[in-house]
């Protein structure tokens, strides 16, 4: 069951819910199990529940990774 | 004393009423629904007469009939209603063989208990679509069945047209070599109703593209009298339409994902709810098949009308005995968009 | 969409397949095992394939949990919906699982029973609360990634006191199902299939962590590297487990750092364990009877049982004598292998479990890739 989605919190809501947005759609979930989750944090959600947050920090370091793939590829051909 | 008019008939409850078994029974209650509703909405000569028929004279020609039913969930969405639905399906499936729509018959099953306010708003909406369309409904059949046996309502639409001469399209006619248009984004009706029983919301509300082309239609065929096929993809969407085409005509297509217009709210919605946007129903959406040479000519004549303001050549035909409808995903890769298995379920996985 | 479509980038993915290429030593072919459903399902709807060079191979595991579903549970399931007249709450991707009889979930559902396709475990619940006189039960399936809802919602139900509501429990394990392949004989002994390396699961992993693959890549000096669940995560996954393998090394590498750390999600794995213990064997379709690989909801949740209340009796069935889910779950073999792939056995008209699940290694292959075969036989 591994469909899940980084979406961004944009409202905390009693009870351990919030809504969160990917794309302009958004939903009602549960953040029961990331509870120090807060409003503009990404988290990972899975059948209406977070999972976990996302490290935007990490996230950019391996955006960077990508890219190194394609510089060493560049490189290569100067070569 | 006071007085009372001898020829009073108190009117239909529209604000707190029913539909009950009275009004499917053919006596009095029915004819009094269907004059003070129907025939009120849709106010047009033929409804006037009270027949159970129309008769009117058509102009020579080849003459095209379609016939559509609607059982939607809910009645009443974002962008329209059941109601708009049945009308458009019809007059869109008679233009689709690039006819002018000439008339609509519609026939309705109610179930008892539906509130006559519902009912009125569908009707009246269905009386707004015929209107604007230009395209009357001219007769029609009502039946009312109990309680827990219909979804409230259900509509069935027939319509005839007439296609102009020289016309010829029909889905067996793709040929190798010829392009493949869309005249807009897709996804759009399924996600708006997916969506309310999701309990999604958006930022901006995707609502369904439900509308008549057949004035889209008359302004392509004139600009492109050549154009081989045309559809409407409505349940199964663009990926089972092309497979439709593909296995009529007996040839293969290659497309390009990049240049399928999607929205992105729809694009999102489909990844949340697990759904792809490729068989996902339209209602005001077109395909369209013409030759190579005519293909920026068409796409420039779609995209001055205002339902094809987003149109797109997505790819073309080519020989392929097995009939396989390829797609380069904006990935780079190549992947088959196959028949749609089933009813397409959410996926969670 | 971000944090999605970034990581969709196609020029990017071709780089990092001249690269792989690049390192890729010719001499050698690399064997790489994902286990994982969804990323069986982004290899296929994106042809990562069409990407790799010939030498780097990718095999489909055992990563779909519908598709390791017996035909039993199913039953079962049936059953509970059937004799037991429950509201039955699934996940759609459970409905048309083929059963026993002829039957599925689906088929069931058209004869009558109350079946509902729910998004979330919280629907099922909110079902419970909304049908007092009614008996609700939820089949509740998934690796570590689904398990934590259905903890919390048991948890939750026990708080609201309802008496109507239990959970019929076929979570399973993936560190179990792992050790299972690399145990079975093809693998260990006779070598008949090559496995050199795994791409972790994505978001198994952001639950239970790195942590866990660790004993894998000791034990079977075998590398992992965890993956997310984007294209091209799976794309640099590949890459590093080439290098790992190039130089020798077989250790967890984490590509996914984003969402998972060593630890994974403490609560979560808290919460699990506080509702559920591990059984001591489960079977697994395809794969038999595999030790400590399934949960089931511990004595102190007994009243949200669905097993304990309704006194369901497992029984085993075997799968169609021609259906060739069994070796292609564990990598032995591919889906144009079996014999009834793509003719009696497709996806309207599933014989085994690989063809129901959209990212069972059958279906996938179907739906995205079967005409790659007609090419190779026209030529």
């Amino acid at each position: 069951m591994c469909l899940a989605l980084p979406a961004r919190i944009v409202e905390l809501l009693p009870a351990a819910e919030g809504v969160i947005d990917l794309g302009g759609v958004r939903k009602r979930i549960s953040l029961e199990l990331v509870p120090d989750a807060r409003v503009g944090d990404y988290v990972i959600v899975h059948v209406g529940y977070a999972l976990q947050k996302l490290d935007p920090a990490e996230a950019e370091r391996t955006l960077g990774l990508f890219a190194e793939a394609g510089l060493l590829d560049d490189a290569e051909e100067a070569a | 004393m006071s007085k009372i008019r001898s020829d009073y008939v108190r009117p239909v409850d529209f604000k707190h009423g029913r539909v009950d078994m009275s009004h499917g029974g053919g006596g009095r209650a029915m004819a009094q629904l269907i004059e003070e509703l129907f025939v009120r909405a849709f106010a047009n000569e033929w409804l006037a007469q009270g027949n159970d028929n129309a008769a009117f004279s058509v102009p020579a020609g080849r003459m095209v009939m379609a016939t559509d039913s609607h059982v939607v969930s809910p009645l009443e969405f974002p962008g329209g209603d059941i109601g708009a639905l049945a009308v458009h399906g019809t007059i869109n499936d008679v233009a689709m063989a690039g006819a002018r729509p000439l008339y609509l018959a519609a026939s309705f099953i109610l179930e008892e208990g539906l509130p006559l306010a519902t009912l009125k708003r569908i009707v009246d909406s269905m009386a707004r679509a015929a209107h604007e369309a230009s395209v009357p409904v001219v007769t029609g059949d009502t039946k009312v069945v109990e309680q827990g046996k219909g979804d409230g309502i259900f509509i069935t639409t027939t319509g005839i047209g007439v296609v102009p001469p020289g016309v010829e399209i029909s889905g067996d006619r793709a040929r190798p070599g010829d392009a493949i248009l869309v005249s807009g984004t897709i996804g759009d009706h399924g996600v708006a109703i997916m969506s309310l029983r999701e309990n999604l919301t958006f930022e901006t509300t995707i609502r369904s593209d439900t509308a008549a082309l057949h004035g889209l239609v008359a302004q392509m065929v004139q600009a492109v009298p050549t154009i081989r096929c045309l559809r409407d993809p409505t349940r199964g969407g663009l990926g089972t339409t092309l497979n439709e085409f593909a296995r009529q005509s007996g040839v293969g297509m290659l497309i390009r994902e990049a240049s399928i217009p999607v929205r992105p709210e729809v694009s999102a919605a489909c990844e949340f709810l697990g759904l792809d946007p490729l068989y996902v129903a339209n209602e005001g959406k077109l395909i369209a098949v013409c030759p190579p040479e005519d293909a920026e000519r068409l796409l420039a004549a779609m995209r001055t009308h205002p339902h094809g303001a987003d149109s797109a050549i997505i790819g073309e035909i080519v020989a392929d005995p097995h009939c396989f409808v390829q797609m380069e995903t904006s990935f780079g890769g190549r992947r088959v968009v196959d028949w749609l298995t089933g009813e397409q379920l959410p996926r969670i996985c | 969409m971000k944090y999605v479509d970034e990581f969709r980038d196609g020029a990017l993915a071709r780089r990092i397949g001249r690269r792989i290429a690049a390192e890729a030593r010719s001499d050698r072919s690399y064997h790489l095992m994902e286990f994982c459903g969804g990323h069986t399902h982004a290899i296929s709807r994106y042809g990562i394939k069409d990407l790799l060079p010939d030498n780097v191979k990718m095999v489909h595991g055992p990563g779909c949990p519908v598709c390791v579903l017996p035909i039993g549970r199913i039953d079962s399931a049936i059953e509970l919906a059937t004799r037991h007249a429950v509201i039955l709450c699934t996940y759609a991707d459970t409905m048309r699982v083929p059963a026993s009889n002829g039957l599925s979930l689906m088929r069931a559902k058209a004869r009558g029973a109350d079946i509902r396709m729910v998004y979330s475990a919280a629907d099922a619940l909110r079902i419970a609360q909304d049908n007092p006189a009614r008996e609700v039960v939820f089949f509740a399936i998934g690796f570590e990634t689904t398990t934590p809802p259905t903890a919390l919602v048991i948890r939750q139900a026990q708080a609201l006191a309802l008496t109507n509501f239990t959970v019929f429990c076929n979570h399973v394990l993936t560190p179990a199902a792992i050790t299972h392949i690399l145990e079975s004989p093809e693998v260990r002994e006779l070598g008949i299939v090559p496995l050199d390396g795994f791409i972790g699961p994505a978001h198994v992993s952001t639950v239970i962590g790195s942590q866990p693959y660790e004993y894998f890549a000791e034990e079977y000096r075998r590398p992992v590297v965890i993956a997310g669940f984007e294209p091209l995560d799976v794309m640099q996954a590949i890459l590093m487990l080439v290098r790992q393998l190039n130089e020798g090394r077989a250790e967890v590498e984490n590509e996914f750092t984003r969402a998972v750390t060593r630890t994974g999600n403490e609560r979560a794995k808290a919460l699990v364990a506080e509702v559920f213990e591990l059984r001591r064997s489960f079977e697994w379709r395809g794969l038999g009877e595999v030790p400590y690989s399934a949960l089931r909801i511990r004595e102190a949740y007994a009243d949200f049982d669905a097993e304990r209340r309704f006194g369901v009796a497992y029984r085993s069935v075997a799968d169609n004598k021609a259906c060739e889910c069994g070796a292609i779950l564990r990598g032995v073999k591919k889906p144009a292998d079996c014999k009834v792939f793509g003719t009696v056995c497709t996806p309207e008209n599933p014989i085994g479990s690989c063809m129901v699940s959209s990212e069972g290694a059958c279906a996938a292959h179907y739906t995205y890739g079967r005409f790659k075969d007609v090419e190779v036989r026209a030529a």
